[in-house]
């Protein structure tokens, strides 16, 4: 911090400012964020094909990070709305990772149990469970039990497709399992373990 | 002889058996051999880096480990062909990253030592199949197998937004307005139109979890296509596939529009314009069919048996839903 800015702070001109989310967010993207580096242009938001339905464009929640609003940021909507399209990190010009950073956010708002009403953690989880269990994707388990838990309605809207899929032999009714699950397992056991923070 | 490892990703064997039927069709006369890596388990998709970091990237780096143990024993090359957008952008991704962040690549390696692996990040080369086609196989060799052109064909080149972005490596001709896919259908002969929505996003996961976000780019990419007189898509992405075809009667129903537009690999083209047989191309597996698109070629395809489902009654004037119900009571975005 130059040291203008601690004479303004201890004359009460100025709040220290706190780096410490930013940070935070930084390390825990994979790759180098270069997050600190945004100049709030806007060219993500307005490059996004989903801004419209976001709480905040990418560019909002970057300035909300530097602003130190955990919580506002973790309840937002935009990362689990982002369809990771890369539009905003081709064109952005300080090369942020912005895709990133929102995954980064995803988990951290899972971990913080504050992510906005949005089934869409739940799809994750269930996504990885099935990864976990028989290390292939498995897409007849997966539709099935995030149907059932949050669109059960929705349902019988679904069974055509659902109907066209295994006739025409697109959705295997059994899962595919790998050999060495085994060996996988002890894997992300030990990854689990691990966390990046420098 | 071309040869390469195969990283195939989960939905060749079950929503896109149709890419790898007619991958394996083309196979042969392309003189291309592709090796299966032994074990490959599932990259996680857009889902698993949202939830966990380390863990993530290490069930794509199992993969990597696998590859190059593989490749060392071939001692013949260290590509890794991916046939799926999501699968090549993960573990080029994860190679990618594990080199810009070292510490990511020693904590990933460490849980690899768990499960008795180990891979050095730039050990391989991560590449799509439209990539090795285009730019190793070549667009001479291609169009000299041509027996079938598919002269008439209106076409919608649809490259998918993981593909060329965010190009670690830089791979491709461009990252919004790539001409890989354009070049190739036209090595085929196929009329190819200008679609400037070629790099679009289809959605991705957002058909399960937030369908209506999904609904409205889906209808981009179907509403374009036919305006601009495609009959047809053609992808290089199974997630786009299913997306523009599993999905198409919903975002129907939903928008009160009625577009008809198949969207096929672009694998099974080729096949077609090999001389293939439409059927063992896959082609008949897709929800919305391109029996019509084919027959103005004059493809014959044969009917498979078609599910019979009632459809819902359609009620009250075809209303662009999103704009009246949707924006009601939301802050405009400042």
């Amino acid at each position: 911090m130059p040291h203008m800015t601690d004479e303004r702070v201890r004359a009460g001109l100025a709040r220290e400012e706190d780096l410490s989310l930013l940070n935070e967010v930084s390390m825990k993207t994979a790759g180098v964020s270069h997050l600190e580096m945004c100049i709030q242009c806007g060219t993500c938001g307005g490059s996004c094909p989903v801004a419209i339905d976001m709480d905040h464009t990418p560019r909002m929640l970057f300035a909300m990070l530097r602003a130190g609003m955990r919580e506002e940021v973790l309840r937002s909507n935009t990362p689990w709305i982002c369809v990771s399209c890369y539009h905003c990190v081709v064109r952005c010009p300080q090369e942020v990772h912005i895709a990133d950073v929102m995954y980064t956010l995803k988990g951290m708002a899972i971990k913080a149990k504050l992510y906005s009403n949005s089934t869409a953690p739940d799809f994750s989880q269930t996504f990885v469970d099935m990864v976990e269990t028989f290390g292939r994707s498995y897409e007849l388990g997966l539709a099935s039990r995030h149907y059932l838990r949050h669109f059960p309605l929705r349902l019988p809207g679904m069974m055509p497709m659902g109907f066209g899929m295994i006739t025409k032999g697109r959705m295997a009714i059994t899962p595919k399992r790998i050999k060495h699950m085994d060996q996988l397992k002890k894997i992300l056991n030990r990854a689990k373990q691990l966390e990046l923070t420098s | 002889m071309n040869k390469y490892l195969l990283y195939p990703g989960c939905s060749m064997e079950s929503s896109a058996k149709a890419y790898m039927d007619s991958l394996n069709a083309i196979m042969e006369p392309l003189d291309l051999q592709l090796e299966e890596i032994d074990d490959w388990n599932c990259c996680g998709a857009t889902e698993y880096l949202g939830i966990n970091l380390i863990p993530a990237y290490s069930l794509i780096a199992r993969n990597l480990a696998l590859a190059a143990n593989q490749a060392n024993q071939m001692n013949s090359t260290r590509t890794v062909v991916a046939p799926c957008s999501a699968c090549y952008l993960n573990l080029a991704k994860a190679d990618y990253y594990m080199q810009e962040r070292p510490s990511l690549g020693v904590k990933v390696n460490e849980a690899l030592e768990a499960g008795g692996l180990q891979y050095k990040p730039g050990t391989l080369d991560v590449r799509h199949l439209i990539d090795i086609l285009v730019y190793d196989v070549g667009l001479e060799t291609i169009r000299s197998k041509v027996t079938h052109p598919l002269n008439g064909l209106k076409v919608a080149p649809y490259m998918g937004c993981m593909l060329p972005r965010p190009d670690y490596q830089n791979r491709w001709s461009d990252h919004e307005h790539p001409t890989e896919l354009d070049d190739l259908l036209r090595a085929l002969g196929a009329d190819v139109i200008d679609y400037p929505l070629t790099t679009s996003c289809c959605g991705g996961h957002m058909t399960q979890i937030g369908p209506e976000t999904a609904f409205e780019l889906i209808r981009r990419l179907v509403a374009d296509a036919d305006e601009r007189g495609a009959v047809m898509m053609v992808t290089v992405c199974p997630m786009c596939q299913m997306n523009i075809d599993a999905y198409q009667n919903e975002m129907n129903h939903y928008f009160g529009v009625s577009y008809h537009m198949p969207i096929l690999f672009f694998t099974q083209l080729m096949g077609l314009a090999f001389g293939g047989k439409p059927e063992k191309l896959g082609i008949g597996a897709e929800l919305v069919n391109a029996r019509n698109a084919l027959a103005t070629i004059g493809v014959e395809v044969p009917i498979t048996q078609e599910p019979t489902a009632k459809r819902k009654k359609d009620e009250g004037l075809p209303m662009p839903r999103r704009w009246s119900k949707r924006e009601e009571g939301k802050e405009a975005v400042k």
